[in-house]
C-alpha cells in the first residue's frame, strides 16, 4: 500500500505574536513546527503502514527550510520525503496550492490513500486536502476522527457539529483528519540520526514534475489578499449597582434590551 | 568555535523537551510525593529510542552523540530530576561500559536490549565502607570452575529494584589493592543476589535506589568485563562518563529554578511593584543565570570532549563540580526569592532544591571532583 501524507511547516503560533500596526505576524525568533493536524496524518498513515505493509511518503511545499519538517516526518516513520520548492511556487494561495501538490501526487502516481490534516494553524482554511482531491477526481472523506481499513473499504468517522456520520468508500481516497484521531508518536532518537544520515529529502522543482506555469505561485492565486489588521475586542463589562432587586430588574432588562432573553 | 547545536541535535532537543513537558512533567510532583518509579514512561522513552543514544546503531543504539545523549538528560530534569538520573545512570553506568569493554557476545546479549530499552541497567561500585575511598571494596569474587561466586553488599545503587542488568565491582586479588578488582555483568533473577528495601531519601524520590546483597551469587565465567584486574579502571573511566550526566541532571534543574524564578518575579507585586523591578533581586537573577550559563558551556564542553576521544576526565570533573553547585545555588536561592511559597511543595521550587542536593554527593562528591581537577594540574 502507498500512502501519502501531505504536510505543512507552520510557526508555532502558540508563540507567536502580532505587530499591532502592520497587522502581521512576528515571525522572528518563532520556532517552525509541523501542522499539528499533520502529525495525526502522519501518525494514521505510519499506523496503516505498520498494520498493513507498505510505504509512506511525506510530501510539503514550502522553501529550502521545510526540509527539517520533512526529516522530523520521516524520524516519525515515513520512508520517503519530497519537498515541492521553487521560487515559482511563491505566493500561492490555496488554489495554486492545492494544484501544485495535485500535480506531485500524479508523478508520485500508483497511491492507495492520501492524508492531509484538517487545516494549517497559521491559514485555517481546510481548503488545500479538499481541493486536492477535486483535482485528482478522488473521494474525499474529511473531518475523520476515526478510521479503519478492511478490504480495499475503508470506513471512517466524521466529525459534525452537532454529531458525527459514519461513511464507508473504496480506495483510493483522500482523508483529511482531525486532532482527536490518535496521538502522533515522538520522532525518535534513531529516525532524528538516520533522517539526518544523508541527502534523505528529494528537492523538486518545476523541472522535475509536469506544471502548467500558469497556474503557480502568487499570480496564479485567485485569492488577493488586501489588508491584514489585529481584530478590535470592543466588549466593556459593566458593575451594577443598588439593592439586589434593583440589580436583578436592571439586569433583566438590559438582557432583554440585547435580545438575549 | 562553534557554540550553535547541530540541525540533528536542535531536533534531539525538541523531542525531549516536548516529551519532558507532556509525559514528564504531569507525574513529576505526584512520584516525588509517591515514591512510585515511572515505569509507564521509561518504556515510552523505550519506544523513541532514548534508552540507547550514544551507541551505535548495530549495537541497538540510536547512533547519535554523547552532546545530544546529555541534552536528553538535561531536558528530562528540567521537569523531574527522577527521569534524568534514570537515563543517566541507564546509559552511562549501566549500558556504557559494556560498549566500551564487553566482548561481541556480551554486547549482542547485554548492550542490544539495554541500549533498546528492553532492559533497563545498573552499576555497583560503592559499598558501606567504601564510598569516596572506592578501592578499598569488601565485595569479592572467586573463580570456581567455570563460575564466579559474588559475595558482598553494594549501596546506594541506582535504579536497582528496577534494573535487568548490573555492573558490578568486586576484588578478585585483595593483594594487588586497586589492580585486584575486576567488573561483572550480573543479571537480575541469578541466585544469590537479592535486592534491600527501597531507600527513603531526600530527593529523586522515584529513583529507585537500594542495597544491593551477593551471597554466593554463582555467575558464569564469561561475565567478566575486560580482564581480570581491570575493574578500577573501567570503574573509573564508567564515572568519568557518568559525571558528565550528573552534571546534565543538575543543570536542567538550575535551568528550571532560574526560569520559575523570572517568572515569579514578574509576576508577584509587593510594595505596589513586582519584585523583579527591585535591583536586589536583579543582581540575584544576573548572578544565578550567569552561574548556569557557565555551567551549560562546561557541561557541553566535557561532552564534546568525550566524543572527541581525547582525555575528558578533568572536563567531567569541572562540569559535574560547576553545575551540581550552581544546582544548589541557584536552587536555594529561587527558594529565597519565592519566600513562604518556596518552601511550600505545592510549586516546584523546594522539589528542586531537595533533589539538587544529590548532585552534589553521587558519582563523586564535589571534594573528589576537587580531587580529580587538581590531580590533573598537580601530576
Amino acid at each position: 500500500m502507498k500512502i501519502i501524507v501531505c504536510i505543512k511547516q507552520v510557526p508555532d503560533t502558540n508563540e507567536v505574536k502580532i505587530d499591532q500596526d502592520k497587522g502581521t505576524l512576528i515571525r522572528e525568533g518563532v520556532p517552525s513546527i509541523i501542522n499539528p493536524e499533520d502529525k495525526n496524518g502522519i501518525e494514521a498513515a505510519v499506523k496503516l503502514k505498520e498494520d498493513f505493509g507498505g510505504e509512506v511518503i511525506v510530501l510539503s511545499m514550502g522553501p529550502p527550510q521545510a526540509k527539517v519538517a520533512l526529516k522530523e516526518a520521516l524520524a516519525m516513520g515515513a520512508d520517503e520525503a519530497i519537498l515541492l520548492s521553487d521560487r515559482a511556487f511563491a505566493g500561492s494561495d490555496t488554489w495554486a496550492t492545492a494544484y501544485t501538490i495535485s500535480q506531485a501526487i500524479k508523478e508520485i502516481g500508483d497511491y492507495d490513500m492520501i492524508f492531509c490534516g484538517r487545516q494549517a494553524i497559521d491559514g485555517d482554511t481546510a481548503q488545500v486536502g479538499p481541493q486536492i482531491a477535486e483535482n485528482l477526481g478522488l473521494n474525499q472523506l474529511t473531518y475523520v476522527s476515526k478510521i479503519e481499513l478492511e478490504d480495499n473499504k475503508v470506513k471512517a468517522r466524521r466529525e459534525l457539529e452537532q454529531g458525527y456520520s459514519e461513511l464507508e468508500t473504496k480506495l483510493p481516497v483522500l482523508v483529511t483528519v482531525l486532532e482527536s484521531i490518535n496521538k502522533p508518536r515522538y520522532a525518535s532518537i534513531k529516525g532524528i540520526v538516520d533522517a539526518h544520515s544523508d541527502n534523505k529529502v528529494k528537492v523538486w522543482t518545476t523541472d522535475d514534475f509536469e506544471v502548467d506555469m500558469d497556474k503557480l505561485g502568487l499570480d496564479a492565486s485567485p485569492t488577493q489578499v488586501h489588508e491584514t489588521f489585529v481584530p478590535k475586542h470592543e466588549k466593556k463589562g459593566e458593575i451594577l449597582e443598588g439593592s439586589y432587586e434593583d440589580i436583578v430588574d436592571n439586569l433583566i432588562k438590559k438582557l432583554r434590551n440585547e435580545n438575549v432573553v | 568555535m562553534d557554540f550553535k547545536l547541530s540541525e540533528q541535535q536542535e531536533m534531539i532537543q525538541t523531542v525531549f523537551k516536548k516529551f519532558a513537558e507532556k509525559e514528564v512533567d504531569p507525574i513529576a510532583a505526584e512520584i516525588d510525593e509517591s515514591c512510585e518509579f515511572p515505569k509507564e514512561n521509561v518504556r515510552k522513552m523505550a519506544e523513541a529510542d532514548m534508552m540507547g543514544i550514544p551507541f551505535p546503531q548495530e549495537y541497538g543504539g540510536a547512533g547519535a552523540d554523547t552532546l545530544s545523549y546529555i541534552i536528553g538528560v538535561e531536558e528530562l530534569s528540567y521537569r523531574c530530576a527522577t527521569h534524568g538520573v534514570i537515563l543517566s545512570a541507564h546509559t552511562s553506568l549501566g549500558a556504557h561500559p559494556i560498549y566500551k569493554y564487553g566482548n561481541e557476545e556480551q554486547k549482542e546479549k547485554y548492550l542490544k536490549p539495554l541500549a533498546k530499552g528492553d532492559k533497563l541497567g545498573a552499576f555497583g561500585l560503592t559499598e558501606p565502607n567504601a564510598g569516596t575511598d572506592a578501592a578499598s571494596q569488601d565485595t569479592t569474587a572467586e573463580l570456581d570452575g567455570d563460575e564466579y561466586i559474588l559475595n558482598g553488599n553494594k549501596v546506594f545503587i541506582t535504579n536497582a529494584g528496577q534494573a535487568d542488568v548490573f555492573n558490578i565491582m568486586a576484588m578478585t586479588d585483595k593483594s594487588k589493592g586497586t589492580r585486584g578488582i575486576s567488573a561483572f555483568i550480573v543479571e537480575r533473577d541469578t541466585p544469590g543476589f537479592t535486592v534491600g528495601k527501597k531507600e527513603d531519601k531526600m530527593g529523586i524520590n522515584a529513583s529507585d535506589t537500594r542495597e544491593l546483597i551477593f551471597r554466593d551469587c554463582r555467575i558464569p565465567k564469561e561475565n567478566l568485563l575486560g580482564k581480570e584486574g581491570m575493574g578500577f579502571k573501567i570503574a573509573m573511566e564508567t564515572l568519568d562518563g557518568g559525571r558528565i550526566g550528573i552534571a546534565a541532571q543538575a543543570l536542567g534543574i538550575a535551568q528550571r529554578a532560574l526560569d520559575e524564578t523570572v517568572k515569579y518575579v514578574k509576576e508577584r507585586e509587593q510594595f505596589g511593584r513586582p519584585i523583579g523591578k527591585f535591583q536586589g533581586l536583579q543582581w540575584y537573577i544576573a548572578e544565578m543565570a550567569t552561574k548556569v550559563e557557565s555551567a551549560r558551556h562546561l557541561v557541553y564542553k566535557a561532552a564534546l570532549t568525550k566524543d572527541s576521544g581525547e582525555p575528558f576526565s578533568t572536563a567531567a570533573a569541572m562540569a559535574k563540580l560547576k553545575a551540581s553547585e550552581t544546582a544548589m545555588e541557584v536552587s536555594t536561592k529561587a527558594v529565597q526569592i519565592f519566600g513562604g511559597y518556596g518552601y511550600m511543595k505545592e510549586y516546584p521550587m523546594e522539589r528542586l532544591m531537595r533533589d539538587a542536593k544529590i548532585t552534589e554527593i553521587y558519582e563523586g562528591t564535589s571534594e573528589v571532583q576537587k580531587m580529580v581537577i587538581a590531580g590533573s594540574l598537580l601530576r
